[in-house]
């Protein structure tokens, strides 16, 4: 077995749509009166619009697009701060690929990098690591970004970073968590939905008890599922049987990958390395508490923030996002990514106002790659 | 040819490049004579190539003529250098739009320091595809800039061909119903090219699949004449060169997500780099679109002839809306395949 | 979020570093097993796990694969009755 292709046969995949056909008839839910399923995770988001998902399953289904796009909910002051870092002539700037295209106020990190900061992209912060050991006499500053999932791979790398005396890596944090904002979508008394599909690899590491809140306060089911169309159709039918027997539970759909009780190492190096923040900044939904990570005092040497006098320990900082820019009302739903005026003329993926348009797991750059919303589609079978 | 040319005394000091070899010296002249025109012209050449094709004298007959610039880094790479593409890239554009490719002229843009025994291997390897596509590289130039001006070195290829009476290959040809051909596997070179890079510390037995097409198509023109369009699938992959091919045609173009020629390796690097290798570039790889009763002896060609081994169907072109490329997925949904924004870049999430 | 992908542990690299080979289609990179790490790190060849940004950050747990596709056969089986059921009804509504 390779956990991958067995999860994408189209053969089993006809009988799960099948199932969760006859259970929308059952629930009685329709176009007009759908069965709201949010996504928390951007990763699902972008499986669901590659593999035609949302339009393979019934009407009565209607997905909510959640925040966990870590690039989407970056505010743009951060950037800022990413671009003042990268741009001090010692600095080497490692990022993710992810970050370089986001807009921030003045240019974002692609454009930084033409006018002549030295930004590299890698593809784990052990790379930077290798960076940082081979120029000793530059400070290289690896952007840490991310949920739960990524969190535990900066920190095991600033504890490396320790033992090595590696004095001239720092990691600047932006690292989330997802249970905060899922409790204030879930306070937000405009926001109507009826059940979740939880992220997978966020749960590898935290496990499935962070979600207990959302079964036993606000009365939702949750289903944490895998990445591949199979292990998404299956626990959208999860969902909608716990909706048909009226009952609010957290169901662990993708068992194989996700202990109960999550990877006591990486939780062990969060704990060890970060604290949470009092408050933290979220691109379209503000402030939440407690819900971004800072690296401990302990690892001061190792904070881009301190190290460069940066970020939410130098001030307050407000920055308005664009005008027009309705990411926010997105985000929580209200509206769809089409529902927003800029949507297509203002906010394009070549020149995005709004994140939801720049990273490949927004609902908007998602509806816009993929035709999400384009009836032609289905018209011209 | 080299071969037969009798050994010269080496007249080249060191191992590298300097800047004297762009001084329009005695240097200079060393440079280019060992090193290029030893190899890529008979002896007695001038600078001025005058060529002449009895295929030009057929009534009818178009010349073709196009450019292309390679900056490719690393220059070298598991299954070609920037040499190869070279010529290989120039060749396919002449080839895909009908023409035979008879001639290419090379500039070279060499940064200071490179050294002289990675220029001698490119010029063996654009020689050798050279002989085997059969064109001849008639004319070229160099010059040297200073460290950091350029990567090693860039390469233009201009090249001029014949367009025999009666052929047309314009995109605009295409017509619902006609059938998308490829030749082989997909993003191959672009995931050589990400793994020879180095950045991301991947390591694949992937190779490029830089190659000349013109024999190929040749093959194709014979066993399907009424053969309506071909584009090479470089930067921006297929998808891209579908896009242009449905634009200029006016149709709609549907490929089958499950008909697509991929190889695991290339699979695996877009995966773990969160890339779509509908977009990685190819290097010898075509989008062909034949009428539906001549697919089989289309296919049947490519398939007959090195370049085209893995050939194979992967959708057709339909009324639809104009413009469009669609693809059937996995599981029988449709999705837009649209034109890639700026450059793929690798992502996490 | 959270691009995760199954890889192969095939060698370990350096086990003072805890990092190890892992293959992913064909397609090899070194990686940290410091979150899936056995006593004997030998344990780990041969096994799958979840790759994450260069780190081993789950072991694949074969088992529980296995129920989740047999789940999913399950499905299909009983699709099939119901299909079987429907023809019959049919046949026997045709037949009347």
């Amino acid at each position: 077995m390779r956990y991958v292709e067995e999860f994408r046969d189209p053969v089993a995949a006809k009988a799960v749509l099948l199932a969760i056909e006859a259970l929308v008839e059952e629930i009685g839910a329709t176009a007009e009166k759908p069965v709201h399923i949010m996504e928390i995770c951007g990763g699902h988001t972008h499986a669901i619009f590659r593999y035609g998902l949302d339009r393979l399953t019934p009407k009565g289904i209607e997905f909510i697009h959640g925040p966990g796009c870590p690039v989407c909910v970056l505010p743009m002051s951060r950037i800022d701060e990413c671009v003042e870092i990268a741009e001090r002539r010692e600095v080497i700037f490692c990022t993710f690929g992810d970050a370089m295209r986001v807009p921030g106020t003045r240019k974002s990190l692609l454009q930084a990098k033409a006018d002549g900061a030295d930004i590299r992209m890698v593809y784990s912060p052990l790379d930077a690591l290798e960076i940082a050991r081979r120029n000793p006499e530059r400070e290289v500053v690896f952007f840490g970004l991310g949920f739960e999932t990524t969190t535990p791979s900066t920190a095991l790398s600033i504890q490396q970073a320790a033992r090595e005396g590696l004095g001239n890596f720092s990691v600047f944090c932006n690292h989330i968590t997802v249970p905060p904002p899922i409790k204030a979508l879930l306070d937000d008394p405009h926001m109507v939905l009826d059940g979740f599909v939880g992220p997978g690899h966020v749960s590898m590491v935290i496990g499935t008890h962070p979600y207990d809140f959302i079964a036993e306060t606000y009365g939702k089911p949750i289903v944490v599922a895998g990445f591949e169309p199979l292990d998404l159709l299956q626990s959208v039918l999860m969902v909608l049987r716990q909706i048909r027997d009226g009952r609010a539970e957290v169901e662990n759909q993708y068992a194989r990958v996700v202990p109960e009780h999550g990877n006591p190492v990486s939780l062990a190096a969060i704990a060890d390395v970060y604290e949470p923040r009092p408050t933290f900044e979220w691109r379209g939904l503000g402030e939440i508490d407690a819900s971004g990570l800072r690296i401990r005092g302990k690892y001061a040497a190792f904070d881009a923030e301190e190290k460069f006098s940066v970020g939410y320990g130098a001030g307050p900082r407000i920055v308005a996002e664009p005008e027009g820019c309705a990411c926010g009302q997105v985000m929580t739903g209200r509206i769809k990514p089409t529902g927003c005026p800029q949507y297509g003329t203002g906010c394009t993926p070549e020149m995005p106002l709004g994140a939801l348009m720049v990273s490949s797991e927004g609902a908007c750059a998602a509806y816009y790659q993929y035709g999400a919303t384009d009836d032609t589609l289905e018209a011209a079978e | 040819m080299n071969m037969s040319t009798p050994i010269k005394p080496a007249r080249l000091r060191g191992d590298r490049v300097t800047m004297a070899h762009g001084g329009g010296g005695k240097a200079m002249r060393d440079l280019i004579e060992e090193i290029f025109t030893d190899v890529f012209l008979p002896p007695g050449s001038e600078d001025q190539a005058r060529l002449t094709s009895d295929a030009l004298r057929e009534p009818g007959a178009q010349l073709a003529f196009t450019t292309d610039s390679f900056v490719v880094s690393p220059p070298e790479f598991p299954g070609g250098d920037i040499g190869k593409i070279a010529v290989c890239g120039t060749v396919n554009d002449l080839a895909v739009g009908g023409a035979k490719p008879l001639w290419l002229s090379a500039a070279f843009i060499i940064e200071e320091g490179c050294e002289f025994a990675l220029l001698r291997r490119i010029v063996a390897s654009m020689q050798a595809e050279a002989e085997k596509a059969g064109v001849r590289i008639v004319t070229g130039d160099t010059k040297v800039v200073e460290r950091g001006a350029a990567d090693k070195v860039f390469v233009t290829t201009s090249g001029v061909g014949v367009i025999p009476a009666g052929r047309d290959m314009r995109a605009d040809n295409i017509r619902a119903g006609d059938v998308a051909l490829v030749n082989g596997v997909l993003g191959d070179h672009g995931a050589t090219i990400l793994a020879a890079r180095g950045d991301m510390a991947l390591s694949t037995d992937i190779q490029s699949d830089c190659q000349s097409l013109n024999t190929l198509i040749e093959a194709v023109l014979e066993a399907a004449p009424n053969t309506r369009a071909a584009r090479d699938a470089t930067r921006g992959g297929v998808a891209s060169a579908l896009n242009e091919m449905a634009e200029a045609a006016g149709v709609q173009i549907e490929i089958d997500e499950t008909a697509l020629p991929l190889r695991p390796e290339v699979k695996g690097v877009c995966e773990v780099l969160g890339l779509d290798p509908l977009y990685l570039a190819n290097e010898g790889t075509l989008v062909l679109f034949v009428p539906p009763d001549e697919a089989e002896a289309a296919l049947a060609a490519m398939q007959g002839v090195e370049a085209g081994r893995n050939a194979t169907a992967i959708g057709r072109a339909k009324i639809g809306v104009a413009g469009r490329v669609t693809m059937s997925t996995l599981f029988g949904g449709q999705r837009l395949v649209d034109t890639l924004v700026g450059e793929q870049l690798p992502r996490i999430c | 979020m959270c691009l995760g992908i199954p890889g192969q542990i095939i060698e370990i690299t350096d086990a003072d570093r805890l990092m190890a080979m892992a293959d992913i289609s064909g397609v090899r990179r070194e990686v940290s097993v410091a979150c899936v790490a056995t006593p004997n790190l030998n344990d780990l060849l041969g096994e799958w796990a979840l790759i994450h940004v260069g780190f081993a950050m789950s072991v694949i747990d074969a088992d529980e694969a296995e129920k989740t596709l047999e789940a999913l056969r399950g499905l299909g089986e009983a699709q099939e009755t119901l299909e079987a059921m429907a023809e019959g009804t049919a046949a026997l509504e045709g037949a009347q």
